[in-house]
């Protein structure tokens, strides 16, 4: 186990292009790191830099205290599943499995022990002497993790290992991954471009875009107070709500009606006409289902809907609204990049399950104005974001994390050797 | 598809191999055939009879035709080897590596294969002939290489280019050394590849003719197809058609084992399961 560290890491491939650009980023021993970011931002070749499968233009990666820039893939002693899973099709699985201990020349029943160790664990007892072409996705994904945990690897690094899965066996890998990640204790950056993925298995997420680190957060923290545009429209699923604002004393006009500011916002925001309003969907509610405790804490407007989704546990209106061209373009930009659908301009709202507003017809909903975010529409810049409380969020995030690593390793078996090891460390 | 596409693909397939299969079952015929019926207007001999294939087993011809077989197996089997080898190195590379002059290496892989071979036979029999390659082993497997290699370089890069470069690279993570990343992982993987390379390197040398009767003069080296030119009938007025014939049918033979046996290797696929997909 080893913590890894980046400093200034850059990568331009041989056409000049920086694919990764200036990147730092720590990840401390045992911590689950995601790396997210709209495809080609260079997830997949800062995990290939991690594990010297490309080489550092410049910039120094660290791991474990040591300076690896000039070590071959096989001196880092980490392990990785690959985006396809690239298992070797013409070994059984078992042999799948046990390469990497062959190739450390284990003797083989050490080599058996652990095999059928990380073979228990991951269900493929009965598949041990089969050939990975007759395997199911889900199997090989599995043979492709058996491979990595096998080993008493530094740290595990994953390239969008369930991008290829269905959605339920997505869902159930994903527990399986978060728990094994647990148990074993081990350092693992995860790359994924899955929202769900992201949100539910890091300690911490990092959020890339076009080579470039946005935001390295809890999950918690990105979602409640992200640095900027970019990263408040990819984290949050449907996304956040941008509506074009002017400022009006404390007050931001919007297309929704006037907002009211608590007094900490409206000094970030003073001095400026133009801005962007960031409201997620379920910061909406039906006004007539609203208590009326809660009511004075928003503000209440009036707009016709123009569609409605019911899912049966929830419910999502769709309200157009104008926007100045120049606003308009930049949305349209954003949802571009964030390979999001061509955002027409309307908000996306969401509404109680038994809400009985229709389609077509004006209705009233009301707006949790205490959690809004402005945004500045230039330069993307999140002008009311509140450092402390985000640090606090990912301060307990790392808390829970501490707490669930002991929990799960004086509760789990016995597997491929971790639990031995975390004795040990 | 209708039954009645499926009768038309059938009868066309059969005038096929009835086409490709006729001359080969002539030769057969002939080779049954006794001397003085070879003439007689029918397919089938008269009365078939194995005197062909005395002749040249143990018989007059067999002086020339059993040291030729030797020779043709020998340089044969080592110029495929050599070959293969060569082949699947400069493959590797040129699939898995960029290099500066990659494409050279083909364009003049392609055009040494489409080089016309009568042209240079005569200068390398006189070069051959000062250096004491002429009419030894090593003076067809060389020219024999130069047939070989272009054509196994192409077929063997191009199977190369099918295996996922992620193979090796996990291979590599897993702690393997680039060597014994391609040792375990690529080797075995382009093993169809290897196999199909090495059958069509070992059909081009087998048949060569031109090198074969031009670089060699007595049965130290001279290969099969060489040596069939030179059989000579039981007199003079007599033409030796059946024990070419023999001969002919006998060095097919091993072309057909090779290919039965390794056909089950050739079979494409095998990196089936590799990625998901
Ligand atoms: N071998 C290469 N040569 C040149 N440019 C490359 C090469 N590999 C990747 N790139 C470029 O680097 C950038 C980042 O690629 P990378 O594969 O890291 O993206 P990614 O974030 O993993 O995307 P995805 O989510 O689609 O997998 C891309 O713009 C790509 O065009
Ligand atoms: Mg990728």
């Amino acid at each position: 186990m080893a913590s890894i560290e980046m400093r200034h890491i850059v990568k331009q491939y041989g056409d000049g292009y920086p694919a990764v650009n200036d990147v730092s980023l720590d990840i401390a021993d045992g911590e689950f790191m995601i790396l997210v970011g709209p495809s080609g931002c260079g997830k997949s070749t800062l995990l290939r830099m991690i594990v010297g499968l490309e080489d550092i233009t410049s910039g120094d990666m660290i791991i474990g205290g040591k300076r690896v820039n000039d070590l071959a893939p096989r001196d880092r002693n980490l392990s990785m599943v690959f985006q396809n899973y690239a298992l070797y099709p013409h070994m059984t699985v078992y042999e799948n499995i046990a390469f990497p201990l062959r190739l450390a020349k284990m003797p083989d029943d050490e080599v058996r022990r652990r095999v059928t160790e990380a073979s228990d664990v991951l269900e493929l007892k009965e598949h041990l002497e089969r050939k990975p072409a007759n395997l199911s996705g889900g199997q090989r994904q599995r043979v492709a993790m058996g491979r990595a945990i096998v080993r008493q690897a530094e740290a595990f690094l994953f390239d969008e290992p369930l991008s290829n899965l269905d959605a339920k066996l997505r869902g159930q890998m994903r527990t399986e991954i978060s728990r094994l990640q647990r148990r074993l204790g081990i350092t693992t950056v995860y790359v994924t471009h899955d929202q769900t993925e992201a949100m539910t298995l890091g300690d911490r997420v990092c959020v890339l875009r076009k080579g470039k680190i946005q935001q390295v957060a809890s999950p918690r923290e990105l979602y409640e107070q992200p640095v900027n545009l970019f990263v408040a429209g990819f984290i949050g699923s449907p996304p956040m709500n941008f509506l074009p604002a002017s400022l009006e004393g404390d007050r931001l006009q919007t297309p929704f009606g006037p907002i009211v500011l608590d007094e900490r916002r409206a000094a970030a925001v003073r001095g400026r006409d133009l801005l962007l309003v960031g409201i997620r969907p379920e910061y909406f509610e039906d006004a007539s289902l609203v208590d009326d405790a809660k009511r004075p804490l928003g503000s209440v407007f009036r707009a016709r809907v123009d569609v409605t989704e019911w899912l049966g546990d929830s419910q999502y209106a769709y309200i157009p609204y104008e926007a100045p061209d120049a606003i308009r373009t930049q949305l349209r930009d954003l949802s571009r990049e964030l390979d999001s659908e061509e955002l027409r301009t309307q908000a996306i709202v969401s509404i109680d399950a038994t809400s009985r507003i229709r389609e077509g017809r004006e209705a009233d909903f009301w707006l949790d104005s205490r959690k809004v975010h402005v945004f500045d529409p230039q330069t993307g810049e999140n002008l009311t974001r509140d450092a402390e409380a985000g640090a606090r969020l990912t301060q307990m995030a790392t808390e829970d994390r501490v707490e669930q690593v002991q929990e799960a390793q004086t509760h789990g078996s016995t597997v491929g050797g971790g639990a031995s090891r975390a004795g040990a460390a | 598809m209708s039954t009645r596409e499926r009768t038309w693909w059938w009868v066309g397939g059969f005038l096929i191999v009835v086409y490709a299969l006729f001359p080969i079952a002539w030769i057969v015929s002939l080779s049954f055939k006794d001397a003085s019926d070879i003439a007689n207007q029918s397919f089938l001999p008269t009365s078939p009879t194995v005197d062909n294939y005395t002749t040249i087993l143990t018989g007059s011809a067999s002086g020339l035709f059993l040291p030729a077989l030797r020779n043709s197996f020998g340089i044969c089997l080592i110029a495929t080897f050599i070959s293969c080898v060569l082949a699947m190195f400069a493959a590797y590379a040129i699939a898995r590596l960029d290099f500066p002059g990659k494409r050279l290496i083909l364009s003049t892989a392609l055009a040494v294969a489409i080089f016309p071979v009568i042209s240079i036979v005569t200068p390398l029999f006189n070069l051959w002939r000062q250096i004491g390659l002429y009419d030894t082993w090593p003076g067809l497997i060389i020219p024999y290489l130069s047939l070989t290699l272009p054509i196994s370089i192409w077929t063997m890069s191009a199977f190369f280019r099918e295996i996922p470069w992620e193979m090796e690279q996990a291979a590599q993570v897993d702690g393997a050394t680039t060597w014994q990343a391609f040792r375990k992982v690529i080797v075995p993987l382009a093993a169809p590849g290897v196999f199909t390379t090495a059958i069509i390197a070992f059909f081009i040398a087998w048949n060569d003719f031109a090198y074969g009767i031009s670089l060699t003069s007595t049965e130290a080296s001279r290969p099969v197809p060489a040596a069939l030119g030179l059989f000579s009938g039981a007199s003079q007025f007599e033409d030796p058609t059946g024990a070419i014939a023999a001969a002919a049918v006998l060095v097919t033979i091993p072309v057909v084992v090779l290919v039965l046996l390794f056909q089950r290797r050739i079979v494409a696929g095998l990196t089936n399961g590799a990625v998901k997909g």
